[in-house]
């Protein structure tokens, strides 16, 4: 893996893990002789349930559908594959259920390889350490971090940058599996150990990260970039579809806070003098990025519990209530807490949280039509509480009072809301919020990133 | 005047991390990018109005190689906390589309 070959060919299989992608479109990846083949496997973007759960958001059969073709293509041609935030949110048991599953597939398939796992779940005992060394600090307004918090959260992990997985590439693992990173790392590290300078190495990697999203039309499918010294160039596999210099500036608006501005460990991507060029009427070259230093620090992602919630749908036709539908609403709010009382509960034990669909269930605060005339609206009503148990009380006692509250006007007495569901009740478990928007300094970008190597099926 | 829907390719919104979502106005025509640019009327305070949100809180950013425009701003809960009513940010974008926009449409 050491030649210094200055034109590398990488592949992105989708834009996340278990989305599926064209078997076809991998052998023609696989034709033109990738350096690697990988697939990013997470966001933050389903919300903190998966990181905070230990779930997966994608299923164990989907994501093993790809991790199959993908080891297999990757095995027979002699190149690494690398998969990036394992499992949707990078935890350990996210990372774990990945290595199983090639485990799995290398034992059925009769493949035999070195694997490298690396681990970006954090030790709380390692972050209270680095904030009392003033080595965290929030980011934007965010606020300061408190030992407790760190204590209390149920998950921490690291985004890593490609520096771990460079050093995997040099220990020689054909199969990296990360945890939690910056999407783009797989493969800037691949583009790194090729000797391709961190501008096109972070512009390629950004690339990739969402795979065809950089392409027309929107599909789930494969990305092949070649990356040299001062350039960048990117095409689909599919012959149906095409890279423009349009459909590869609008990647960079995509989950963004800024098109030409990206900060990421140990530096900024800067696309603001970048050339935008086709090649052909599918390929597209871009030209001018650069990466301006910055000391190194990895972003923190945390998920704590929050409660424990239980939810009902219902809706009404009536418009005598949809009329005053607010004051009755705060008539269930303060009748709910009177009957939650008697229950010998406490307000402080649990949240009433009421969605208006067909009003404002959507935009809530944002919403700029607050006076449309809706003919039909439906609730949906959340109890959060400490315990489920408390979460289903108040949860019955919120839906028996919204069903059975007079109301001024009211025209139909045997039920205000039509229940779409039996039981209408629906317990939703333990729930999380994300806690951190935070970065840690640190000198070493492999401190926080442990790596595990294996050998992988038969002994050769 | 012209609404914004009627002249634009897209107005999307989408979650930039947990805490912030994007804005993207985009057109697919260059010159009818440059004229509603030449109007003037996109810009971080007409985002700031139409979200209730400070102007000075407004990441804005005029983007012509996708013909586009871009603002980021924080959130009203974040993603998935409770009482969120939109996890992946994917329909924050309605304001938008009733910009008025100071041309006549072709």
């Amino acid at each position: 893996m050491s030649q210094t070959n200055h034109e590398v060919r990488m592949m992105s299989a989708s834009g996340i893990l278990g989305y599926g992608f064209p078997e076809a479109s991998l052998n023609a990846a696989l034709e033109r002789k990738p350096h690697m083949i990988g697939v990013d496997g997470g966001s933050s973007d389903p919300g903190p349930h998966y990181l905070g759960s230990g779930k997966t958001l994608n299923s164990r059969l989907a994501m093993k559908r790809d991790l199959s073709l993908l080891l297999r293509g990757a095995i027979k041609n002699g190149i690494p594959m690398m998969v990036g935030t394992c499992g949707g949110a990078g935890g350990e048991p996210h990372l774990q259920i990945c290595a199983d599953i090639i485990r799995e597939v290398a034992k059925e398939h009769g493949l035999s390889f070195k694997m490298a796992l690396i681990h970006a779940e954090q030790d709380k005992g390692f972050l209270l350490e680095q904030l009392n060394a003033g080595k965290l600090r929030p980011l934007g307004n965010a606020p300061q971090l408190r030992a407790q918090d760190i204590e209390g959260a149920e998950r921490i992990v690291g985004m890593m940058g490609p520096e771990p997985y460079r050093r995997a590439l040099a220990e020689g693992a054909q199969v990296i599996l990360g945890g939690r990173g910056t999407d783009p790392a797989p493969w800037v590290a691949l583009a790194m150990h090729h000797g391709v300078p961190e501008a096109p190495a972070w512009y390629a990697g950004k690339m990739l990260e969402c795979a065809c999203n950089a392409a027309i039309p929107k599909k789930h499918d494969c990305l092949l970039v070649t990356v040299g010294e001062d350039f960048v160039q990117a095409e689909p596999l599919n012959p149906e579809l095409r890279c423009t210099p349009m459909s590869v500036a609008v990647q960079a608006l995509h989950e963004n806070a800024s098109p030409v501005i990206r900060y990421e460990p140990g530096g900024v991507v800067h696309s603001e003098h970048c050339s935008i060029t086709a090649v052909t009427d599918r390929v597209v070259r871009i030209t001018g990025m650069q990466w301006k230093p910055a000391p190194y620090t990895i972003k923190l992602e945390g998920a704590r519990r929050v409660g424990f919630s239980a939810f009902t749908i219902a809706a009404t036709r009536d418009p005598g209530l949809i009329g005053q539908i607010d004051s009755f609403l705060d008539f269930v709010r303060e009748s709910t807490a009177t009957k939650v009382k008697a229950l010998g509960l406490s307000t402080d034990d649990y949240q009433l949280v009421l969605r208006v669909y067909g009003r404002d269930g959507v935009m809530g605060a944002w919403e700029p039509s607050k006076d449309a005339k809706p003919i039909e609206v439906s609730l949906i009503a959340e109890v959060v509480a400490t315990t489920q148990e408390i979460a289903n009380a108040a949860l019955s006692l919120a839906r028996v009072t919204l069903l059975h509250s007079d109301f001024p006007g009211r025209m139909c007495r045997e039920g205000n809301m039509a229940f779409p569901f039996s039981p209408s009740d629906v317990e939703r478990g333990a729930i999380y919020e994300f806690m951190l928007q935070h970065v840690i300094e640190i000198d070493d970008p492999l401190t926080m990133f442990p790596i595990d190597y294996e050998t992988v099926g038969a002994a050769a | 005047m012209t609404r914004l829907k009627d002249i634009a390719k897209a107005c999307k919104s989408k979650n930039a991390g947990p805490f912030h979502i994007t804005l993207d106005i985009m057109f697919d025509d260059p010159k009818l990018f440059e004229r509603v640019r030449a109007t003037g009327v996109i810009r971080a305070e007409l985002i700031a109005q139409l979200y209730g949100v400070p102007a000075e809180s407004v990441q804005f950013t005029e983007y012509p190689p996708a013909l586009a425009w871009k603002a980021t701003i924080a959130r009203r809960i974040p993603s998935g906390a409770i009482g969120d009513t939109d996890i992946y940010g994917a329909q924050q974008h309605a304001p938008l589309l009733d910009i008025e926009v100071p041309i006549q449409a072709s």
